[in-house]
């Protein structure tokens, strides 16, 4: 039963002892909970390094149309974000809730970067005609790179390397959109005057969420931009 | 929450539907677990007594009229069967009735850990079935609850939607594990330590641990299912060079742990049984609770022994089978302690430890011919025929749904302050087990035999034991509902229950029945084992 | 030495008797032999341990069932020796079993060289044997005591096949080969299921072994492989009892997983889904065989089950399955 009562200017509810209680059964479950995250991203990566193995040069092939500049741009854009997301905990800390709110905002502000860069990737994809698996239009492709007088591909199966970037690049988006939708989140309640020093375990919890994601994009940029 | 006035128990504390279906109460959260598990249950137990009904005779004419005018219907049927009996009534079963309820009680806590988790893990189970049986209204599903690719991205039924309705139960199952350990790391009462917890919560801590490392796994697959149906990304697509046969790598990963997560807090519930019922502490409790971790441990990489005749290699297969046979100890370790723990005691036969003691029966043969079907030149014969379909029912249906039945009779009295009908719940027990050897039994032997699986006709050498099979279903069925007699009698008629009816030491027998909204009237100070009968 | 014997011997009469009492199907080969004794074995075992905790459980229950309400029970809490013992001897036993169990599964996966190769393909719903001289079969024909290797694959989705008298069993993976090897000791007509699901026929694709002696075999090939020289119906019903007969009945006038063919050519009124009325001609066949969506027979829509045959079989096939059809009076 969720009773609560208020200890140290925080809403702690009657199952636990104290704010110190109450916080690190919190933490506990957001970490357990980023366990689940990585083991579902380590799914998609187990068959990505099955079909590296097995079709090395089709990956090869796939990975030329992946721009590794954008991919790296991403890359430090996600890093930058992850600084600015520990910034605004530490303005919890600091009970300044306004600073906080702002490096918040700065991160929103990285994921909207991302997400643009990833749109122009992909339009750029799918104007080419490439498309996941089956989808993928190597007739048109291949009329494209004689245009651009770029040599063929020759891996007639190349839908399947662009499944897997897909498949892989899609979740990842989706999981920074549901991330900047829960900073987004954290932002109004900083505002609204939520947390104080003693009490920011939403802030904390999304910041552990946002930096999951990061580290997922850090093994995403090499194996999908560089390995291939 | 409301302030409640001094005396009240969960259940009159508030009032009005509302109360429930907003309550962050983990009690009231378990109640509506069972109430509609319970509603999947008939669902899931009509569609078997279809499916057995349909196989009383050979031949394609059809037994049961109009409604399997031909294999698809009957695909369809056996397809909703086998998930809804899985993914809605096995898995959570235990864990959510049951363990939501008692967990929290057991270790001397208020409540578990997230309260709105939760609840919403008991919303993404119910949005998950309501997708799940939307689904039937559709083209419906038809691959088996097993999804195997190719067959499932060739299909012209309802196969993403089915998926995603499975993906948001993994949701709910996850969300409930997580709850489950952070509960046990830190709101156990003062004095409770590890080793002095119910072996209950300790199967259910194992079984927490699985639900969250290997759900993840399965939700994976399955969005890459809905991908590949979707959007045609070729992984387990062989036109692309992709592999249908990593699809069952995937899936066994989640879905061989997960036979774990059905059967181990079952295991938990009739430790608390045995040892209650014979009154007389339980045999080797270090050895079952950590045999509970061990299975959970090895559970994990034994997952190729569904596919001996996958195609996969054969030192994959060797491997696989020799690390299936490792699990078959610790099992077995529980099986010995259980026997050892009724030596000396005092034995009491109420329908509670009835009902464990036909797991035990049961569970004995589901554990031998686990062992068989581990074998991999046996298996060879074995897989994919009604020797399988019997096996896991054995262990399943004789082991899990036996535990439910009984933990269900052992606490009624606490969930409710009332008691049941004793005669009739004994009654009950007789017709399931009776029942279920008549069902299943038979099988054995038509899977000997050579009968397939997943079969809508047969040849008729297969006819008698089938029969005899399909009369087995129509007595589990009476036994079902003279349960569900019980239940609604208990509630209406039955007299008021004590707050310890049956002697037992754990923690949850030392509040009243049904207990306050604070699970305690007074923190409870935890000095001895939770089976200290001396 | 005499315990030995004796010891021996009870055990041979054991297994003798689980073997009598296995429900097995008959034994086909040295494999299914060695299977079965292992299987026999492990039944014994079972039996024992099931007795052991079975009857160990009711005995107990019997012996200490509660007298009175203040019954004093004995304070054990554990006996490190005796779990040592239940866990280890459990262990030997499956690492026993295991390593049994291995052994003959290596000798079934192995290959034996000079094999006759079978080509064998799973189709929804039906198999088909090709030999090396071209001829395609819907049943299995082996010669007797020669080593066969069915090199299995599937053109769909994933089918099993499984031979319940040989023991053997293995999946047809569409986008790979696998393979099973079998002997045969002697000549007969032995069941062949599969058992994958594959869909709405799946308990419908059925077909059978057959055994024959070798000069039969070699007389059954060469008459199979001059087929070409057969009137046209005839081929037709050749290729009819391998493709279509998981789901049509020729000479029954009932439906099967689709209609019946019996009657059908020449109808002139033939009810079909879109309510159109069809004259049953040549074309009409023709279009239901390669484009089974196009028009459905009355009562079987509203998508149809069949497979559409397009560019699985020649136009010489097409012709001698209608000129089959047409003889179905």
């Amino acid at each position: 039963m969720s009773t609560s009562r208020v200890i140290d200017g925080v809403n702690v509810q009657t199952h636990y002892r104290d704010v110190e209680h109450q916080l690190s059964a919190a933490k506990q479950g957001i970490w357990l909970f980023m366990v689940t995250e990585i083991l579902m991203f380590g799914g998609l990566f187990v068959g990505y390094a099955l079909y590296h193995m097995r079709y090395p040069e089709m990956f090869a092939e796939g990975a030329r149309f992946l721009d590794w500049r954008l991919g790296f741009i991403n890359t430090l854009v996600l890093i930058f974000s992850s600084f600015t997301v520990v910034v605004g905990i530490y303005y919890c800390q600091a009970n300044q809730m306004k600073k906080a709110a702002a490096a918040l905002g700065v991160t929103i502000l990285c994921g909207v970067i991302f997400m643009v860069i990833k749109y122009f990737e992909y339009t750029h994809k799918f104007h080419m005609g490439i498309y996941p698996g089956n989808m993928l239009d190597l007739a048109k492709l291949n009329h494209h790179l004689a245009e651009a007088g770029e040599p063929l591909i020759k891996s007639t199966n190349l839908g399947l390397y662009f499944g897997f970037y897909y498949c892989m690049s899609g979740l990842h988006g989706i999981h920074v959109i549901l991330g900047m939708s829960l900073l987004g989140w954290c932002m109004f309640r900083a505002l609204r005057g939520d947390f104080n020093a003693n009490y920011y375990t939403a802030v904390d919890g999304v910041g552990i969420f946002w930096h999951i994601v990061d580290l997922v994009w850090i093994f995403l940029f090499p194996l999908l931009y560089l390995v291939g | 929450m409301g302030h409640s006035a001094h005396g009240d128990n969960y259940i009159t504390a508030e009032k009005g539907l509302m109360s429930w279906f907003t309550t962050l109460d983990h009690k009231r959260i378990g109640i509506l677990y069972f109430v509609s598990v319970m509603s999947f249950f008939l669902i899931g137990g009509i569609a078997a007594l279809l499916l057995r009904a349909e196989l009383f005779s050979y031949n394609a004419a059809p037994n049961v009229g109009e409604i399997f005018k031909n294999g698809d219907v009957y695909n369809q049927v056996l397809t909703y069967h086998g998930a809804i009996m899985v993914f809605m009534v096995i898995i959570p079963g235990i864990p959510a009735i049951l363990g939501n309820f008692f967990l929290p009680l057991q270790i001397g806590a208020k409540d578990v850990a997230f309260p709105k988790l939760n609840l919403l893990s008991w919303y993404c189970l119910m949005a998950g079935a309501a997708l799940a049986v939307t689904t039937m209204f559709t083209t419906r599903i038809d691959t088996g609850w097993t999804f195997y690719t190719p067959y499932s991205i060739r299909t012209q039924t309802a196969v993403s939607m089915m998926v995603v309705a499975a993906f948001i139960m993994g949701m709910s199952s996850i969300l409930t594990g997580l709850n489950f350990i952070v509960t046990v790391h830190k709101l156990r009462a003062p004095g409770m330590t590890m080793h002095r917890m119910p072996l209950f919560v300790w199967a259910l801590y194992s079984t927490a641990i699985i639900q969250v490392l290997a759900t993840p796994v399965l939700a994976i697959t399955l969005l890459l299912l809905a991908a590949e149906r979707t959007f045609g990304v070729g992984i387990f697509d062989p036109k692309l060079g992709g592999d249908p046969v990593l699809f069952q790598h995937f899936f066994w990963f989640y879905s061989h742990p997960a036979v774990y997560i059905m059967i181990l807090p079952a295991m938990g519930i009739v430790s608390e049984l045995i040892s209650t019922f014979s009154r007389k502490v339980i045999f080797g409790y270090t050895a079952i609770a950590y045999s509970s971790l061990g299975i959970a441990a090895v559970s994990f990489f034994v997952w190729g022994h569904h596919m001996y005749v996958s195609g996969q290699s054969e030192l994959a297969g060797t491997v696989f089978s020799f690390l299936t046979m490792l699990v078959g100890v610790p099992t077995a370790i529980k099986m010995f302690n259980w026997i050892a723990t009724m030596y000396k005691g005092s034995i009491q036969f109420a329908s509670p430890m009835l009902y464990a003691m036909g797991f035990i029966f049961l569970f004995a043969i589901g554990g031998v011919t686990g062992i068989i079907l581990a074998t991999l030149a046996l298996d060879v014969h074995f897989h994919d025929t009604y020797f399988v379909v019997a096996h896991f029912h054995y262990v399943m249906v004789g082991g899990t749904l036996m535990a439910i039945m009984g933990g269900f009779y052992y606490w009624f009295p606490k969930m409710f302050g009332k008691m049941y009908n004793e005669f009739a719940a004994q009654l009950s027990f007789v017709f399931i087990f009776i029942g279920f050897n008549v069902t299943f039994f038979p099988q054995f032997i038509l899977g000997s035999m050579g009968m397939p699986r997943r079969y809508f006709d047969y040849i008729p050498a297969y006819q008698p034991l089938n029969r005899i099979s399909t009369v087995g279903s129509w007595l589990i069925a009476i036994g079902f509902l003279i349960a569900l007699y019980t239940i609604i009698d208990g509630l209406i008629n039955g007299k008021k229950a004590p707050n310890n009816p049956w002697g037992a030491k754990t923690l949850e027998w030392q509040t009243t029945s049904p207990p306050p909204v604070l699970n305690f009237d007074h923190e409870p100070v935890v000095t001895a084992g939770p089976y200290e009968y001396k | 030495m005499l315990l030995w014997i004796i010891k021996n011997q009870l055990f041979k009469v054991l297994v003798g008797q689980a073997e009598a009492q296995s429900f097995m199907p008959a034994q086909g080969s040295e494999i299914a032999k060695s299977v079965d004794s292992l299987y026999s074995f492990l039944l014994i075992v079972s039996l024992i341990a099931c007795v052991i905790v079975i009857g160990g459980m009711i005995f107990f229950a019997i012996k200490y069932k509660r007298k009175s309400d203040n019954d004093k029970t004995a304070y054990i809490s554990h006996d490190t020796r005796l779990e040592i013992l239940w866990s280890v001897i459990p262990l030997v036993i499956f690492l026993f079993v295991f390593a049994w169990g291995w052994v003959i599964y290596h000798e079934m996966r192995t290959m034996p060289k000079d094999a006759l190769e079978i080509q064998v393909m799973g189709q929804q719903w039906n198999w088909t044997a090709e030999y090396k001289n071209g001829v395609k079969s819907g049943e299995i024909v082996i010669p007797v005591n020669r080593d066969v290797k069915l090199i299995l694959s599937s053109s769909d989705v994933i089918h099993s096949l499984y031979i319940p008298t040989f023991r053997i069993k293995q999946d047809a993976v569409p986008g790979r080969y696998t393979a099973l090897s079998l002997k045969a000791e002697g000549t007969g007509e032995f069941h062949i299921f599969c058992t994958e699901f594959c869909g709405t026929s799946h308990s419908g694709m059925m077909t059978k072994l057959r055994v024959l002696s070798q000069a039969d075999f070699d007389k059954w090939l060469a008459e199979e492989g001059d087929s070409a020289s057969l009137p046209l119906a005839e081929r037709g019903k050749k290729l009819f009892n391998i493709k279509c007969t998981a789901c049509h009945y020729a000479n029954e006038d009932k439906p099967k997983i689709g209609p019946s063919l019996q009657h059908l050519f020449g109808q002139e009124n033939h009810p079909v889904e879109s309510g159109v009325i069809k004259v049953v001609d040549e074309n009409y066949i023709r279009e239901s065989i390669l484009y089974p969506q196009a028009q459905i027979a009355k009562g079987y829509g509203p998508r149809s089950a069949m497979t559409a045959f397009q560019g699985q079989l020649s136009e010489k096939e097409v012709t001698s399955l209608i000129e089959f059809i047409k003889t179905l009076k």
